[in-house]
């Protein structure tokens, strides 16, 4: 009976290694959004292309759209550049660009190289809807549906991979949904 | 090898201009709430690096952070208000203090568990040593056979 108790530390052993195990694959550099099923926070910000217009939530009501949290100062931005002119051109995807502690001019120049993918962008130069949305490393797209609600946020570079594998479906998903 | 001691005093000299340091400056009224402003941010961890609080960071992220801390305590709020404003955001992963609920008790409980857990076995061990002690002296035959043996034994190594 006794000689049970010998395969304690096995067991322990065996328990603490699955434990282990099933961290291994995860990467801890993303963190889940906590706006996932909350209403986009509230901004009252420029349009980068018109200093006289303002946008607000409102931009997002009426159609599932991605947000695109992008800045020319951000390299992986530029890798994904590409891949979201892509989406928006050929896929017809509604993307709202989020313009991040960037100025006019050379996030200009960024769209005038690479094009533009956004039917709007969003003017935040002191990041302040950033901080809102918990951005914390640029770039991050987010799902947003027709009712201006989260629904997924995705940090890194959006491409083929990322786009079929986890956005295309929350876009359908959310798309069915309102 | 005079050069490269000379090499090695002038990367020490030097060394001192490249320490990376959070700039910002804040004025508070009283040293109380600066020393408040210091556990709040020490105890904030920055998002974007892996294992970091806020005071320690010069992420941007982590300049915004303090930066909110700073003005959320001029505006008067409490330590929760602003932890929570920064939970709202960021998610759980910004607390090094995890509240204590339903999914975090264990984590709270465990070095309490592992010290009851180590006592009750130092208990066993040390309880099933005194039983041992317990054990029936020898009987008296047992004794004498012991001693004859003993004596035996005794010859033999004093037989040249």
């Amino acid at each position: 009976m006794k000689r049970i108790f010998l395969f304690l530390p096995l067991l322990i052993a065996l328990g603490v290694g699955i434990f282990l195990f099933a961290g291994l694959g995860k990467d801890p550099t993303k963190l889940e959004s906590v706006l996932i099923g909350k209403p986009v926070p509230d901004f009252r910000l420029e349009s980068l292309e018109d200093a006289d217009t303002s946008l607000t939530p409102s931009v997002f009501q009426g159609e599932v759209s991605l947000l695109n949290v992008w800045a020319e100062w951000c390299p992986a931005c530029w890798d994904e550049h590409g891949y979201l002119m892509f989406l928006a051109k050929e896929q017809g995807i509604r993307i709202v660009g989020l313009n991040y502690k960037d100025q006019r001019e050379t996030a200009f120049r960024f769209l005038n190289r690479l094009g533009n993918p956004y039917e709007t962008i969003i003017f935040d130069p002191k990041g302040t809807l950033g901080f809102d949305l918990g951005v914390y490393g640029a770039p991050e797209t987010f799902v947003i549906d027709a009712n201006g609600v989260v629904r997924y946020r995705h940090v890194g570079v959006v491409n083929q991979a990322v786009w079929d594998d986890v956005l295309k479906p929350e876009v359908q998903k959310a798309r069915r949904e309102s | 090898m005079r050069w490269l001691a000379g090499v090695f005093a002038l990367c020490m000299a030097l060394s001192g201009l490249v320490r990376a340091e959070v700039a910002e400056v804040y004025d508070f009224d009283t040293r109380a709430e600066e020393q408040r402003y210091q556990q709040l941010i020490s105890e904030l961890r920055c998002p974007k690096c892996q294992n970091q609080n806020i005071a320690d960071s010069n992420a941007p992220i982590s300049k915004d952070m303090r930066d909110e801390v700073y003005r959320m305590m001029q505006g008067g709020s409490s330590n929760d208000e602003i932890v929570g404003a920064l939970v709202d955001r960021f998610g759980e992963f910004v607390q090094y203090k995890p509240p204590v609920d339903n999914r975090t008790i264990l984590l709270w409980a465990f070095p309490a568990i592992a010290t009851i857990g180590g006592f009750l076995i130092v208990v066993g061990v040390v309880w099933r040593a005194r039983g041992r002690d317990d054990e029936p002296p020898l009987s008296s035959e047992d004794r004498a056979r012991a001693e004859q043996i003993l004596a035996s034994n005794g010859d033999k190594t004093e037989r040249p």
